[in-house]
């Protein structure tokens, strides 16, 4: 009898014990699944991993500052594809000066276009100077308008005690007014940086890639890097850090939180205007994109772990890269449909629900 | 709320009772019989999209459940009692599954056409009771957030299934030809009267039962829940299970909406069920009218849908070029505006939430002389539980 009840005992604590280790193995399972499958991609396709990195470099500043503001201030902000867009478009503006009319576009007299050798290609890039500069430009802009946008909305909602999901409802219908604020300025239809077809340049492993790919992967990745040194390395970034983890031993503890909540808007709002620019550099600029980059983005910060930005860089490239390669997927014995990118974002945002919401790294670090 | 509070609620319904009846009049010359047609259609609309703030109040309003993909349900709704209702595939262009409306017709009940609209419409509830269900395992006992973002997400993937696999529900082309229940007992032009009236009875009865269930123990449970979990974790309750059920209940009336407005067009196709038509309009519906209110739920349908008919109505009148391209992109940014404005200056909404909301102490107040209840502060303040 006791061999039996000790058996017993022996099975429930084992049982217990797998129970209380079971994010650990979700967590280790879903760091197994994640490598094996990057490792796979490399070897199996290296032209779509390619792909994935550049797309995924774009993915992982868009979750970057989402989860900046995530970390920070805990809500959800639906808006952030839509400012996203709307931060790609301003660029637009400031280098051709372009807004649709009623027949054709309705041009400003003067525009960044206008600058001596502003659209002369740098090197074997497709834009010239003037990109460039209207990339900083909308960025400040950009970065202004979040400051203002919080103020306008969010302050006050805050200052409400409203709960983080009704911030995020006011965040709803702001992204839906910005889509219909660029749809009034600048039409339905597709819209171009610079027009034109562009050849790829070769790559050892049979990698075709266009320069202007090359180059946001670089300045995506060292954008990134800038922002860790801000987090890790600066006061304000030990701030911003210490908001996120209790805002209230924050406040207690001398830090002014209205500051560093408008310094995490002025740093999200920059990094969603370039993250923009690049991603409607990638294929143009249309409106629908930022609605249709909110599924993966969220899905990569989630996967890296909410409020926490190395995850997300992390998470938005695996996000990137499982989208790329699935256009060679074979499920049932057929090729998986290219329009099912956003089912795979879905697909992998279950699995990371399921196995360890925490994310690869742990949320809100 | 006191009558002086009610006053923006009295003035925006009559204002856009007001354009709805006589935009159309004015612009017909004041033919009534076209706008009484134009009146009833209008009228199924609203009942119809009522359907959706109540479930969706359920949801959100009940139990703070957030889900952002309410097209995803809209849509399943549709196809399944679509799927169940229209006549098998043809062939040719047309390849789908189900097409089941013939063969529903049992031996005893044999010339009846109730019985398919009856399934599909019970097929489309289960089958959005099932997909919430199915939802809420990873995405509802975590953040409120993730539910929001896992709503949006199965929303994509399904627009994604129903176009990309050919021989489910026939892609881009869309299911036509769903019959309408008992059209063959009206002539055409009274068929929408009829409708408008086999329209608002569900709603009555789903509105009926959605207030039955909002009194009820359960329903102050799930107000208890939404606002403080842990307290009402505490007090014993399985916080989770009940904020399930809430997320089941409110995507079961999702569902019925989806069929009564698949019986009424007669038509399903994709390209209906975006993003903007199908989730955000209902939310801004419900937060105009009052989440947590049903009688809120109903009357932000009604206004904004007003506001919406508006908007295509002043397409009518002489316009600026430079106005008229752009007043569709104009009424979504206003629509977007009115949102964000209602939750800043009037967060209740027009009809607030009743504070109090127990059948029995309800009864007692009508029992008790009005003074003694005033006096009896306990029965006064019973809200949540």
């Amino acid at each position: 009898m006791t061999a039996i009840a000790r058996a017993r005992a022996f099975a429930l604590s084992g049982w217990q014990e797998l129970r209380y280790r079971a994010d650990a193995l979700g967590g280790a399972l879903l760091w197994a699944l994640v490598l094996s499958f990057l490792v796979g991609a490399a070897v199996s396709s290296p032209d779509h991993f390619a792909v994935g990195l550049v797309v995924g470099s774009v993915y992982a500043l868009a979750a970057l500052g989402l989860t900046l503001v995530y970390g920070v201030l805990r809500f959800a902000n639906f808006a952030h594809g839509d400012l996203m867009m709307l931060g790609a478009y301003l660029a637009y503006f400031v280098l051709t000066g372009a807004v649709v009319g009623t027949r054709r576009d309705v041009h400003l007299p003067r525009a960044l276009d206008s600058l001596p050798g502003a659209s002369e290609r740098l090197g074997d890039l497709t834009f010239g100077y003037g990109l460039l500069l209207a990339t900083l430009l909308a960025a400040l802009a950009l970065a202004l308008l979040c400051i203002g946008l919080d103020r306008l909305v969010y302050r006050p909602l805050r200052r409400r005690r409203a709960g983080v999901v009704v911030l995020a409802v006011a965040s709803l219908g702001l992204a839906i007014g910005l889509r219909s604020l660029m749809l009034m300025l600048w039409g339905p239809n597709p819209r171009l940086y610079v027009e034109g077809v562009f050849p790829a340049r070769s790559f050892p492993f049979g990698v075709l890639l266009k320069t202007d790919q090359v180059f946001t992967f670089g300045l995506a990745l060292g954008l990134a890097a800038l922002v860790y040194l801000l987090l890790f390395r600066t006061r304000l970034g030990k701030a911003m850090r210490a908001m996120a983890d209790n805002p209230d031993l924050a406040r207690v503890s001398g830090i002014d939180t209205d500051r560093v909540t408008t310094a995490t808007w002025a740093l999200a709002g920059a990094l969603m205007a370039v993250a923009g620019v690049l991603l409607a550099l990638q294929a143009q600029l249309n409106p629908q994109l930022g609605f249709v980059v909110l599924l993966p983005v969220f899905a990569g910060a989630i996967l890296g772990g909410i409020g926490n930005p190395v995850g997300a860089l992390l998470g938005a490239m695996v996000v990137a890269m499982a989208q790329e390669t699935s256009v060679g997927w074979e499920i049932f014995g057929r090729q998986l449909d290219p329009t099912y990118k956003p089912g795979v974002a879905f697909v992998i945002l279950i699995a990371i629900l399921l196995l360890r919401p925490r994310g690869l790294l742990g949320a809100r670090t | 709320m006191t009558r002086r509070g009610m006053w923006p609620t009295l003035a925006a319904f009559l204002a856009v009772t007001a354009a709805v009846v006589i935009m159309p009049a004015e612009r017909s010359g004041w033919d009534w019989g076209g706008v009484l047609s134009f009146l009833t259609a209008f009228a199924v609309t609203v009942a119809i999209y009522s359907l959706f703030t109540l479930g969706l109040n359920v949801q959100w309003g009940y139990a703070g459940v957030f889900n952002f993909g309410v097209v995803a349900f809209f849509m399943l709704g549709a196809y399944g009692a679509a799927a169940f209702t229209t006549g098998p595939a043809t062939g040719g262009f047309d390849t789908y599954v189900g097409g089941l409306g013939p063969k529903l017709s049992p031996p005893l009940l044999q010339g009846e056409e109730w019985l398919p609209f009856l399934v599909g419409a019970l097929a489309a509830m289960a089958m959005c009771g099932l997909l919430a269900y199915l939802l809420s395992f990873p995405a509802l006992r975590l953040r409120e957030d993730y539910l929001a973002i896992a709503t949006i997400g199965i929303a994509e993937l399904m627009r994604n299934v129903v176009v990309a696999e050919r021989g489910l529900v026939n892609s881009e082309r869309g299911l036509k030809g769903i019959p309408r229940p008992f059209y063959s007992l009206f002539s055409p032009d009274d068929y929408q009267y009829f409708y408008l009236l086999l329209a608002v009875l569900v709603l009555a009865l789903v509105f009926l039962a959605a207030e039955r269930a909002l009194r009820s123990p359960w329903g102050r449970v799930l107000r208890a829940l939404r606002e403080d979990e842990i307290a009402t974790a505490a007090s014993g309750k399985d916080v989770t299970s009940f904020r399930r059920q809430a997320f089941v209940v409110g995507a079961m009336i999702m569902g019925l909406g989806g069929a009564v407005y698949a019986y009424e067009r007669g038509a399903v196709s994709p390209d209906t069920f975006t993003h903007f038509a199908g989730t955000f309009i209902f939310w801004v519906m419900l937060v105009v009218g009052g989440s947590g209110n049903n009688r809120g739920a109903v009357l932000g349908a009604y206004i904004v849908w007003g506001l919406w008919i508006i908007s295509l109505q002043l397409l009518g009148y002489p316009l600026p070029e430079a106005l008229r391209v752009r007043i569709f992109y104009i009424r979504d940014l206003l629509l977007g505006a009115l949102l964000v404005l209602v939750l800043l200056v009037r967060p209740q909404g027009l009809l607030p939430e009743e504070r109090r909301v127990s059948v029995w102490v309800e009864r007692l107040l009508r029992r008790a002389p009005p003074e003694r209840a005033g006096a009896r502060p306990a029965a006064g303040r019973a809200p949540d539980g």
